[in-house]
């Protein structure tokens, strides 16, 4: 007798834990249905054709594919120039970034300065402040420098660091042994050679991190640009894609040129999210974590 | 010994600066440099073509008596409402479901946190076609399911505000994955002990989870607050500020004026205040924040 009551317990809770289990995907795939919605949406509308997507009820399915709008997206919108000039500016940026927080970090979390700490509470104090209030000043600096309409503006500062990079591949760099900096010091290492072949090596899934970081950033900025860059041949694809929207008459007469632009524009993010989620993942944990 | 200690000292100071020395040309010539240069700026009636002339704090008085500032703030007002309170409860519930341990959980977290990746810009321009009042589907959906006539979103005075909160809302991904390592992070123990004392799982919620999720929900507010005052991309390129101000928001405003009014004295003082309003705000926040709960401080 208590034998099956026991067996009918078990089974119960057993029933009871799939039918969590059912609840839990059957929320998670809405979810998910949710969250994708714009994506695939603006998927569909740039396969359509034109008329098609001023069609209601709408379908989600177009009726044929219109590959061609894509190949028109890079011709009017002159994609592929503008993804050079994004990379460009993208690819001078992530290199200034990692080198110039890298040892900015390694000097703050390797070495001992009695102005350490002062410095640093100010490198965290910068991490507060609004960009707005260099804006302006930056915008005229650039100005007079005649910088105006060329990628200078966009990537030189990345060469002089960032406290949030800082801050990020510092706390990185603070979890290596000491040891290793003590013994490669006996060894007669300098601080530079300690640096570059013991800490920077140890470090590069904090340096991936940041790589992305600053790869994102870049890639999807629009203010810079939109201030500093004017003629047409010099447009990121960000500040391409906004101002072709911004063009109330291009919008209508090419709504689905428009999807296809953005969706080509998304995808390389997506990819390379795809491939180094835990690195970027990590990233934003530090910074939310610790910050 | 000890004056070759010191000298030992010495050479690692100077080589601290040199390491350091990119960081702090940068500060001052991309950071104090400027921000002194604004700070004369915000003092002067300057469009750009004429010379600056200096008229005091004639500036900060029109920051008072604006009335778009008083726009920019109901219009951030209101939308820091919308955003930060289901914010931060959607992305506590996310992140309790993300933590659920079923299979392909991974590839789940991975695709709720695809929108926080996602350019400003093309999410904007995503959201653009299911927002359209026409040919959208989101109106359509409405239609279907629900038999209501959707709003015209994006064009409307009334839901131009409420569409970019859902827009803002779409990317919680990114507050998701903080919440999700702070559940992770909760020692088992807490959960085992509270078992043995019989607590049931809503009770366990509310005394272990809730509060050690504290530090990441205080976070989270934070950033939020600040974030709604810096919004600026997703309003540029879905609405402009439009239709009537209903979605000026402060930065746009700082834009305009700068970049297309060319009141460049104007503007700094905007991003003057703009500071401070960010100072003060974060100031009461931390004041206010003994709800947070550190466990460092009960070791």
């Amino acid at each position: 007798m208590n034998n099956v009551y026991r067996v009918s317990f078990f089974e119960s809770q057993k029933r009871t834990r799939i039918f969590l289990m059912i609840l839990t995907y059957i929320i998670l795939i809405l979810g998910v249905c949710v969250v994708l919605l714009p994506f695939t949406w603006t998927l569909s509308t740039s396969l359509k054709p034109l008329q098609e997507a001023f069609k209601w009820p709408p379908d989600f399915i177009p009726s044929k594919f219109m590959w061609s709008n894509y190949s028109q997206a890079l011709e009017k919108l002159d994609m592929i120039k503008c993804t050079e000039n994004t990379l460009i500016v993208t690819f001078s940026v992530l290199i200034g970034t990692l080198f110039s927080n890298s040892l900015a970090a390694f000097g703050f979390a390797r070495l001992r300065s009695p102005w350490k700490d002062a410095i640093f509470s100010m490198v965290l104090a910068t991490m507060m402040l609004p960009y707005q209030v260099t804006l302006i000043p930056l915008y005229i600096l650039y100005r007079n420098l005649h910088w105006l309409d060329t990628f200078k503006p966009l990537t030189v500062p990345a060469y002089f660091g960032n406290a949030f990079y800082i801050f990020l591949l510092r706390q990185f760099f603070l979890g290596i042994p000491k040891e290793y900096d003590e013994a490669a010091l006996i060894d007669g290492c300098s601080y530079p050679r300690i640096y570059w072949s013991i800490i920077l090596p140890m470090a590069r899934p904090a340096l991936i991190t940041v790589g992305i970081f600053s790869f994102m950033g870049s890639w999807n900025d629009l203010m810079g640009p939109l201030i500093i860059l004017s003629s047409y041949e010099k447009h990121t694809l960000a500040l391409r894609l906004a101002v072709f929207r911004q063009d109330a008459f291009s919008y209508a007469l090419n709504f689905t040129i428009l999807a296809a632009g953005s969706i080509m524009m998304t995808l390389p993010l997506i990819i390379i999210f795809f491939f180094a989620q835990k690195y970027f993942i990590r990233g934003v944990v530090v910074s939310g974590l610790k910050g | 010994m000890s004056q070759g200690k010191s000298a030992l000292m010495k050479h690692e100071n100077r080589w601290f600066f040199i390491f350091i020395l990119p960081w702090i040309i940068g500060f001052f010539s991309f950071q104090i440099g400027p921000m002194v240069y604004s700070l004369i700026m915000s003092l002067c009636n300057w469009e750009i073509i004429s010379s600056p002339k200096f008229i005091g704090l004639e500036n900060y008085k029109t920051f008072f008596t604006d009335p778009l500032i008083k726009q920019c703030f109901k219009v951030t007002f209101l939308f820091a409402l919308m955003t930060i309170p289901t914010g931060i409860v959607l992305g506590i519930l996310l992140a309790l479901l993300m933590n659920q341990p079923v299979k392909g959980i991974t590839i789940f977290r991975t695709l709720y946190y695809l929108p926080a990746v996602t350019s400003a810009v093309s999410a904007a321009i995503l959201w653009i076609f299911v927002f359209d009042p026409q040919y959208g589907i989101l109106n359509y959906l409405l239609k279907r399911y629900f038999s209501i006539q959707g709003p015209p979103w994006l064009g409307s005075e009334t839901w131009a505000l409420p569409a970019l909160a859902i827009m803002s809302l779409w990317g919680i991904g990114g507050s998701m994955i903080i919440y999700l390592a702070a559940l992770q992070s909760i020692p088992t123990q807490l959960y085992e002990a509270a078992e043995i004392d019989g607590a049931n799982s809503i009770q366990k919620f509310f005394s272990i989870t809730l509060p050690m999720l504290t530090p990441a929900i205080f976070f989270n507010l934070v950033m939020g607050i600040i974030g709604t005052l810096q919004t600026f991309t997703q309003a540029f390129v879905t609405t402009n500020g439009g239709p009537a101000n209903a979605t000026l928001f402060y930065a746009l405003y700082l834009y305009n004026n700068a970049f297309r009014y060319y009141k460049m004295g104007y503007a700094s003082a905007l991003a003057w205040m703009l500071l401070i309003i960010i100072f003060v705000i974060t100031r009461i926040v931390f004041r206010t924040s003994n709800w947070v709960y550190y466990e460092a401080e009960s070791r």
